[in-house]
């Protein structure tokens, strides 16, 4: 303010003064800090819901033994309604499961050719491309399992039913594969090339710098990679209730149809009356879902953290 | 079946060098940064390079080994011939580098453990006996003058060593190729001055087995050690000669002199 003669009194002055930026600088901390809260709040807030609205089922009708144990969903039988999961569990876990057989060697592999051999614009179309395939809605997934592998599992392995374990899991694998990809090849970037230098420059060829040197110092973040893609297939809804033929089954082979835990909530939920027991209990799969895929990120998002910070 | 080709290839000339370098020009993009060099390096001396920042050493050095490859924008003319054969021919381009052994400026401890930073060529060679790495392991970190520091922790990782210690670690590790041809692309910077004058006494020793190019910008560093030494500026090889004649004042060019006594760069 005042250049020509900075005198003391002056700048005394100044220091005790709040200036236009000082409370700009005040308001833009508080927006910034409520929008970083506000995921806590969010989660919290999701979390007492889901339990305030299965609570009453937990504390009158849950049963350890049954609901974990028995296999058995009935919750509109009329006499004596049953609320096992154990199908729905093992419905969702095959499909999960599958579906990672699938996705890690897809991911990882286009990983490695995105984030290691393709250069220049090939890389950069490419990863543009697998972004664009994380985009796809999962519904749209869900009717490629209905019409196109539905019909080609019939045809290719002579079964009845194509709505099963394998369709299913074919299409979560192709779903969670573009989002494994784009995190595997992250962690691979992370890596620095004087790694890769130090290592060619001993003669090492490019696959063996890469196995030898660069998959282990990025094995932190590709299990991230995957652990995110288990997340993904854990809670993935609309594609598994089109593709798994939403049949209650504990599955003997890939070609059974089965019921995933979303999939009973997405379907089932709009017919209950609210308050009802069947009601409560599929917000009771509510909060098991809650705490399976909040474990599973979190252990994700740590993984991946501890990379950073090494 | 690689080690009878060399060796005929070494009996049949007797006289071919180590290295020979023709009309060599090297640009990035559009941006020349060395040019016009011609030189040979014979095997068994230490051939020293000095020269001031930018003036293309570490460039010359990636040629050598062919690690331009790496950097699509990087390109050079004229021709490097390793035992007389010329670089831009090979057809694997691995086994030239596994012969050839390099130690960056800044250290690079692979992330490994100390022990499989030092196991790795060895292991990418063919070597799988646990007592055979034991043995290689042990003798490349002994010459590294890194043995006693970290003989108790083999197991611990390589990147996690001090700055000075990465750095003995990358040379214990070039050493584990066993290399024809050692490049030293100024090792010394992140060590402190005893354990050079550590190394350098090892460099002294392995001139017996082997021919070693020193890049350093301390010139009594390759005048303590240099057979030859070539002074680059500028991108140009200014004067290439004895390091004895050259640091007694017999140079070529007055650009020599004033840079070994430090009147610039």
């Amino acid at each position: 303010m005042n250049q020509d003669n900075p005198t003391m009194p002056d700048k005394a002055a100044a220091f005790d003064q709040r200036d236009r930026d000082w409370y700009i600088d005040k308001a833009v901390q508080a927006i910034v800090f409520l929008g970083g809260i506000s995921a806590i709040l969010f989660i919290i807030g999701i979390f007492v819901f889901i339990t305030k609205e299965g609570l009453g089922f937990l504390l009158r009708d849950f049963s350890f033994s049954e609901f974990f144990l028995s296999p058995w969903w009935e919750p509109t039988d009329e006499d004596e309604p049953t609320y096992g999961i154990l199908a729905l569990v093992a419905g969702t876990a095959s499909v999960t499961g599958l579906a990672m057989l699938v996705a890690i060697p897809f991911s990882l592999g286009a990983a490695i050719y995105v984030g290691e051999f393709a250069t220049g614009k090939k890389r950069e179309y490419l990863k543009v491309l697998v972004e664009l395939l994380a985009a796809i809605p999962s519904v749209v997934w869900g009717f490629i399992g209905l019409s196109i592998m539905n019909p080609l599992i019939i045809e290719l392995f002579d079964v009845p039913v194509g709505l099963n374990v394998l369709n299913a899991g074919v299409i979560l694998g192709l779903m969670a594969a573009p989002i494994m990809t784009s995190i595997a090849e992250d962690a691979l970037k992370a890596v620095p090339d004087r790694y890769r230098e130090a290592a060619e420059a001993l003669g090492a060829t490019r696959w063996q710098v890469i196995f030898k040197t660069v998959v282990p110092a990025a094995k932190n973040g590709l299990l991230g990679a995957v652990l995110l893609g288990v997340g993904r297939g854990f809670g993935e809804t609309m594609a598994v209730l089109m593709a798994t033929g939403h049949a209650i089954n504990l599955p003997g082979s890939v070609f059974d149809s089965v019921r995933a835990l979303t999939a009973t909530i997405a379907a089932e939920l709009g017919e209950t009356a609210v308050g009802s027991p069947h009601y409560e209990a599929l917000f009771t799969i509510g909060i098991f879902l809650f705490v399976v895929t909040f474990i599973i990120n979190l252990s994700a998002d740590l993984i991946v953290r501890g990379v950073r910070n090494q | 079946m690689v080690s009878t080709a060399e060796n005929m290839e070494t009996t049949a000339v007797q006289e071919t060098p180590k290295l020979k370098v023709s009309n060599l020009a090297i640009s990035y993009g559009d941006t020349t940064v060395l040019k016009d060099i011609n030189l040979e390096v014979k095997t068994n001396e230490i051939f020293g390079i000095i020269g001031p920042a930018n003036s293309g050493k570490t460039s010359f050095l990636k040629v050598l080994n062919r690690m331009d490859t790496f950097n699509s924008n990087m390109s050079f003319e004229g021709d490097a011939f390793f035992n007389g054969l010329n670089t831009r021919d090979l057809r694997n381009l691995y086994a030239l580098r596994s012969r050839v052994g390099v130690v960056f400026p800044l250290p690079v401890g692979l992330p490994l453990t100390i022990y499989e930073n030092v196991a790795l060529s060895p292991r990418l060679r063919g070597v799988k006996s646990k007592e055979d790495l034991d043995i290689i392991v042990e003798r490349c970190l002994m010459r590294a003058a890194l043995w006693d520091e970290v003989k108790d922790r083999l197991n611990s990782l390589g990147s996690l060593l001090s700055g000075g210690q990465q750095q003995r670690l990358t040379i214990a590790r070039a050493l584990s190729q066993e290399p024809e041809l050692l490049m030293l692309d100024e090792f010394s910077i992140a060590v402190d001055p005893v354990t050079t004058m550590r190394i350098e006494d090892v460099l002294k020793e392995l001139k017996q087995e082997m021919t070693i190019i020193l890049v350093t910008n301390l010139v009594q560093q390759a005048r303590r050690l240099a057979d030859r030494t070539a002074f680059f500026l500028n991108g140009e090889c200014v004067e290439i000669g004895d390091t004895e004649e050259l640091f007694t004042g017999n140079v070529k060019d007055e650009r020599t002199i004033g840079y070994i006594e430090g009147k610039f760069g």
